[in-house]
């Protein structure tokens, strides 16, 4: 029993993180709280359920969803931040800016697509599991662990073992002196809005399939427990959001398990509260000890 | 008159909309010589820097470079041309590697092999960062830190060095060494721009000096002559 919670907190958990990241990638080099990064959630879910009804598979509706996600968020960055970034307006602009537009992206999404809860065809769902040790784990769930993993271990390759990684952690760290080594940091702007509205996009779809239910504000609810992984892994760091993304998916699930799964979604909150309390900074971070 | 490998005429730049801080600051750098910009703490020199390498727009004015007109490029597209700033306060990549940091040096370059001839050149010019390659570079000392940033800047192996007030905040033996670099530099034909408020210094190394005062160049003419005058006596060398 506890072996089989495990497992399917490690399945919540890989896409809690794969969220985080995205979104800390976007905090972390371009410095701004993009409130719409939840939406990409919802309508990376919502591409793909449209191109598996037709037909598609879900190997290439997942790609698919990611990428125009990515094309989405690199228009939304550029009309909406890339002027206030140019303008070195305070963070809460980016905040009220996003949070507008987060509103009206959502009740457009709403208008358009109901509330109404969709589910994949039922050829998507594999239903057909392995046993690992006497844990019964589904494909579907192999298939959501594995994307993650192979999303995690790229996006931690591209930023600490590569030249462009280097670049935006530069970019991150200082971006008039890295523009003055000669780095395009519009280029790169919308390279991290690609990347990163893609790992929403896709975990969107990861969300979709583990829950097998779609509906235009499941990326909002995620946003709030991403803001719970964020903080409690400490804002702008990388392996802060994929251990606290792990560390909310194990809770959760071994609450939903062992107490009542109506109190599962307290659990997020309450370690972000617990994290405020006690160590604001989260486990890994620095913005307190840069602020201070 | 010979062709200047920069030249910058009636140059206007501010932060907001009601000050302007450089008001039609024309000069000239040639080719393979050092010219300084001296003044006092406010008097414009930093912004000048900034203007020059397109981290603000001008307001009015040209810049020109190798009889470019270079007026208003973003930062980047500068930096490629081979403009090469060393800013104020070292701003190096503090939490990234010293390695790393003179590998951004080369950020344009794409050459692995020249990479590792400039790299080979950098740490020869500064021993210190050979010892440490593999630190983070916001634990060196400022002295350290001023040499990390001129080496990187070496690594993109610049036509024109723009320095940044290089002996700010150093302790004696850094400012003499940092210097001691700069006439190195100048020995190798290098063509520098250089902001200083050790005018005295300044005034030693250059060929051509330009003193700044509210935004406004109030003189200029040979180092050598600047250094003898009275007003920049009285002013800057403590006469």
């Amino acid at each position: 029993m506890l072996a089989q919670q495990l497992v399917n907190g490690l399945v919540v958990g890989s896409i809690y993180a794969l969220f985080a990241l995205g979104f800390t990638l976007m905090f972390g080099v371009l410095g701004v709280i993009n409130l719409t990064y939840g939406f990409y959630l919802s309508i990376g879910a919502f591409l793909a359920l449209f191109a598996t009804q037709h037909g598609v598979s879900i190997w290439l509706a997942l790609p698919f969803a990611a990428l125009a996600c990515g094309a989405i968020a690199v228009v939304v960055d550029g009309l909406l931040l890339t002027p206030l970034r140019r303008a070195k307006a305070p963070e809460l602009a980016s905040l009220m800016v996003t949070l507008g537009a987060t509103l009206l992206l959502y009740s457009l999404a709403n208008a358009a697509l109901s509330t109404d809860i969709r589910r994949f065809p039922p050829s998507v769902i594999d239903g057909s599991a392995i046993d690992l040790l006497g844990v019964r784990v589904t494909l579907t769930q192999c298939l959501i662990v594995g994307s993650a993993g192979a999303l995690v271990a790229a996006l931690l390759w591209l930023m600490n073992g590569s030249r462009l990684g280097m670049g935006l952690r530069a970019l991150a760290e200082r971006p008039d002196t890295a523009a003055l080594m000669g780095v395009n940091a519009g280029a790169l702007v919308r390279l991290v809005s690609m990347i990163s509205g893609g790992l929403a996009g896709a975990c969107g779809v990861l969300i979709g399939l583990n829950y097998n239910a779609i509906q235009p504000y499941m990326g909002e609810v995620m946003m709030l427990k991403g803001f719970a992984v964020i903080i409690l892994g400490g804002l702008g760091d990388i392996r802060g959001a994929l251990v606290a993304g792990l560390i909310i998916g194990l809770l959760e699930t071994l609450t939903a398990g062992y107490v009542a799964s109506s109190v599962k979604d307290a659990v997020g909150f309450a370690l972000l509260v617990l994290t405020l309390w006690i160590r604001p900074s989260g486990l890994f971070g620095r913005i307190a000890v840069k602020r201070a | 008159m010979s062709e200047a490998l920069l030249s910058v005429n009636g140059l206007t730049l501010g932060y907001d909309h009601a000050t302007e801080a450089v008001k039609g600051v024309s000069l000239e750098v040639r080719e393979g010589s050092v010219v300084s910009l001296i003044g006092a703490n406010g008097a414009g020199k930093t912004t000048i820097l900034r203007g020059l390498s397109g981290l603000i727009r001008p307001r009015a004015g040209s810049v020109w470079f190798r009889g470019q007109d270079i007026t208003g490029l973003p930062a980047h597209r500068i930096a490629a041309l081979g403009v090469v700033q060393v800013p104020e306060g070292r701003q190096v990549f503090a939490n990234m590697t010293i390695a790393e940091n003179l590998r951004m040096g080369a950020w344009l370059l794409n050459d692995a092999a020249e990479e590792a001839r400039r790299r080979e050149a950098v740490l020869a010019r500064f021993p210190r960062l050979a010892e440490r390659l593999g630190q983070q570079a916001g634990l060196l000392s400022g002295g350290e830190q001023q040499m990390l940033a001129m080496g990187r800047a070496m690594m993109a192996d610049p036509r024109m060095l723009l320095l940044d007030e290089p002996s700010m905040g150093l302790a004696p033996l850094f400012v003499e060494e940092i210097f001691r670099i700069i006439e190195d530099l100048k020995k190798e034909g290098r063509t520098i721009l250089l902001v200083e408020q050790n005018a005295q210094a300044a005034l030693d190394i250059a060929d051509h000096a330009y003193v700044l005062q509210s935004g406004r160049i109030e003189l200029s003419g040979p180092a050598a002559e600047i250094a003898r005058n009275e007003k920049v006596v009285a002013a800057y060398l403590g006469g």
